[in-house]
């Protein structure tokens, strides 16, 4: 057992929880393509506090590895992400998700 | 004192997201995600992965969030750039983050201070990540290159503007 001034590894994992269910609820709430790939950045963050936290508990680097693969997931995601907002700016002038939907989904 | 900090800076996070996803403008959704996004690097720092806490400052809060200040400059969402300069001076858009930021900052200082890191009694130290990404996940490095090559060449290709020609010349 730790000496008291310890945070137990379930508070953390709470917080990414929350992290991630404010991202979801985002996600679905807003329609803007920006606010979503904002949601998608805050849903990646509650992922990566769980693994950092889960690394901490076990004293195992796979977590923080884990970490580094996010990290380079979200740039690229990012990337082509904007690269799409971009182009649908050009395409269809606006950015609400319910004007692109000339595939009829 | 160490728990304090981390509830504080977990608060933080999570009120930054809760209030950057409850924006009506992108501009200042932005600043409370790069606040939420720093609170994590805080939690990360407490929880005995300073490279993780470095790496989340200086790529997810420097080089990510660029990418939208830049996008959100250039598509104009704040509303026209007199009204931003405005808003800019008034300073109730910027108190609410710069006192999250402050105490954020406050807590780093206040973390940094303390000789050891009570939370964690073995922090995971940058050598050990290191060596286990350069040995038994070589094949993800490999793979996550691959990945911000295809991100880059995507990128590239999804901002030219070949797109909207190509379709005004069939129409």
């Amino acid at each position: 057992m730790m000496p008291e001034a310890t945070v137990p590894m379930e508070h953390a994992l709470i917080v990414a929880a929350l992290l991630f269910g404010i991202g979801l609820f985002g996600l679905m709430l807003r329609r803007n393509i920006i606010f979503m790939l904002m949601a998608l950045e805050v849903m990646l963050n509650g992922a990566a506090l769980a693994f950092i936290a889960a690394a901490a508990h076990w004293g195992n680097p796979d977590g923080q590895v884990m970490f580094l693969f996010i990290l380079s997931i979200a740039a690229a995601e990012v990337s082509v992400g904007l690269g799409l907002v971009l182009q649908m700016r050009r395409q269809i002038r606006s950015l609400d998700m319910n004007d692109a939907s000339q595939l009829r989904g | 004192m160490i728990p304090v900090l981390f509830y504080v800076a977990a608060a933080i996070a999570v009120g930054a997201a809760i209030l950057a996803m409850t924006r009506s403008n992108a501009a200042h959704a932005l600043i409370f995600l790069i606040v939420s996004l720093l609170g994590i690097a805080v939690l990360f720092f407490l929880l005995g992965a300073p490279f993780a806490a470095a790496l989340q400052v200086v790529v997810y809060a420097g080089a990510i969030m660029v990418l939208f200040v830049f996008v959100i400059m250039m598509l104009n969402l704040g509303g026209n750039s007199q009204e931003k300069e405005h808003d800019l001076l008034s300073f109730e858009y910027w108190l609410v983050p710069g006192v999250m930021a402050g105490i954020l900052l406050g807590e780093l200082v206040i973390a940094i201070n303390q000789t050891t890191n009570p939370l964690v009694s073995d922090p995971v130290l940058p050598k050990a990540v290191a060596l286990s990404l350069f040995g038994p996940y070589m094949l993800g490095v490999e793979l996550a290159s691959m990945l911000l090559l295809a991100g880059l060449v995507g990128a590239y290709h999804l901002g030219r503007d070949f797109l909207v020609r190509n379709r005004e010349r069939s129409s």
